[in-house]
């Protein structure tokens, strides 16, 4: 019986990969709903963002004495991804609850949800990205070759906030308040992960506890280090691999378990 | 092939209530040692079908009678594959196809076109199978400039025209139904209904939900009668319909 629900829950995975055009259409749906009689549309949301990163690069910028060349593309790349990660998990806690209706009528392999949710925020990454290039160009940045190494990381970050997502979903389907403290622990997070601050900027005794011990930080300098020209360290690919191989263990394990019980749960 | 095969498939759903919801409730209730919130600690199990065994071969057409609350909804989403039995078990072999809440991932905002396809996505067609239905689909339906207008502008018709034909383009297996479908005005109700007959005489076996006598009569070669989530009787039409809904009028006459 334990044995049939692991190749159940793997064949649901493998299954909702299959329906990849299925995922494509739901996910452009849901942002096309946020450019109807909007000709911006997402993009608000980047322009509400670039005001933040102006202000904030403003503001925290002289707080720290940072120089500007430094400090501006490190915090918008940093809030940019940020705002990527957070709403994701965040999103992940709502990914089978907000498909209630469609769980409980179509036969659709379960992660068909999750991917929906994460294809949905990567376009709407996509839109966030903009800001990029105009911050580059504003501090006269210029992008180095090893920018290309932030695709490998952030394929490596996805396949973290893939499995984070399907067991956020999953418990958070069974108990609903799960989803606020999600929310507070991600707020915490972001304060303590080096985004509205430079990493150099901490004594190097508190260093080791909020970077090294910190998985966010990890996974966020895979994609950032590159962009902002520089080689992720070997701890930064290792934490964040290692996370990867043991969080999807786990959430085979907890998918097997429960994946059945889902539908009955919203 | 296409075969259906309940082994003493039973259904429970636990009604978690605000308490059973909260995961602090829980935790709290583990630190104290389950003195807080004992007595309000209601896991309500609702046992939505019980102990189903039966099976069903290509070729039958089986209608589900019961009053409200039966379970037939439940036995559907058993054979839809949307809900796995809780205990027992339900195989079922064959693509399943399903006419029940046609409009499901409707988006009012999107074209008619837009809609077709995002409907067919739902329903595990291709972009490249789509394609080839699609001016068949936007003749049926008859929606013929309003295909490229948002769903919000159409009339209750011109919606229930555009999902009745995209979801009868199906060939399944397997086909649930909740009641015949019906809709449109005369002219369009004789179209789809001929549509429909079709897509019922491809599916190898046919589960209809109804209350209708004639209509189980007219389309089912077997029934169940379920009655609290279990089966009251199962067998020919005549001898199940007839226990259910009495014996017929003409029949009281003749007695």
């Amino acid at each position: 019986m334990r044995k049939y629900s692991t190749v159940a829950a793997i064949s649901d995975i493998a299954a909702a990969t299959r329906r990849m055009p299925l995922v494509g259409v739901l996910g452009w749906q849901d942002v096309r709903q946020r450019y109807r009689r909007s000709a911006l549309g997402p993009l608000w949301l980047t322009i509400s963002m670039g005001v933040m990163i102006a202000t904030i690069g403003i503001v925290f910028g002289s707080l720290f004495n940072s120089p500007m060349t430094e400090f501006l593309p490190s915090l918008a790349s940093g809030i940019i991804l940020w705002g990527f990660i957070s709403t994701v998990v965040n999103e992940g806690c709502t990914s089978f609850i907000a498909s209630d209706a469609i769980i409980r009528q179509l036969p659709i392999p379960l992660f068909v949800h999750v991917l929906r949710m994460a294809w949905r925020n990567m376009i709407i990454l996509g839109h966030n990205l903009v800001i990029l290039p105009i911050v580059f160009v504003a501090v006269g940045k210029s992008v180095h070759p090893v920018v290309f190494e932030s695709i490998v990381g952030f394929a490596l970050l996805l396949v973290n906030l893939l499995w984070v997502s399907l067991i956020l979903g999953a418990a958070c389907a069974r108990f609903r308040d799960l989803s606020q403290i999600v929310a507070s622990v991600l707020q915490v997070v972001f304060y303590l992960t080096p985004i509205m601050w430079m990493p150099r900027s901490l004594p190097s005794n508190v260093s080791v506890y909020l970077l090294d011990f910190n998985p966010a930080y990890h996974l966020l300098e895979i994609v950032r280090a590159p962009l902002l020209g520089y080689a992720p360290s070997a701890l930064n690919w290792t934490v964040s691999a290692a996370l990867g191989v043991l969080g999807w263990a786990a959430a085979l394990i907890f998918y097997s378990r429960f994946r059945r019980r889902i539908a009955y749960w919203l | 092939m296409a075969l259906i095969e309940f082994e003493n498939a039973t259904v429970e759903f636990a009604i978690y209530n605000a308490t059973g919801r909260s995961l602090k409730k829980q935790l709290l209730q583990m630190a104290t040692g389950g003195q807080i919130g004992s007595d309000e600690r209601g896991r309500v199990v609702v046992r939505a079908l019980e102990d189903l065994s039966f099976s069903l071969h290509s070729g039958d057409r089986v209608g589900l009678l019961g009053h409200n609350g039966a379970g037939k909804s439940t036995l559907l989403r058993v054979l839809s594959g949307v809900y796995e039995p809780s205990s027992g078990s339900a195989l079922i072999e064959g693509k399943v196809g399903s006419l029940i809440d046609i409009s499901l991932g409707i988006d009012h905002e999107a074209t008619g076109r837009e809609n077709i396809y995002t409907r067919g996505a739902l329903l595990g067609m291709t972009r490249a199978t789509m394609r080839q239905h699609i001016d068949e689909i936007i003749e049926f339906s008859e929606l013929g400039q309003f295909i490229d207008m948002p769903l919000r502008t159409y009339s209750t018709g011109m919606h229930l025209r555009l999902v009745f034909a995209v979801s009868t383009i199906l060939r399944p297996d397997i086909l649930l139904m909740d009641e015949w479908l019906s809709v449109g005005d005369e002219g369009f109700r004789h179209r789809a209904e001929a549509r429909l007959r079709s897509m019922v005489e491809a599916t190898k076996i046919l589960v209809l939900a109804s209350h209708s006598r004639e209509l189980i009569m007219n389309t089912c070669n077997r029934v169940i009668w379920l009655e609290h989530g279990r089966i009251r009787m199962m067998g020919a039409p005549a001898m199940v319909m007839e226990a259910y809904f009495g014996r017929a009028p003409d029949e009281l006459q003749a007695a």
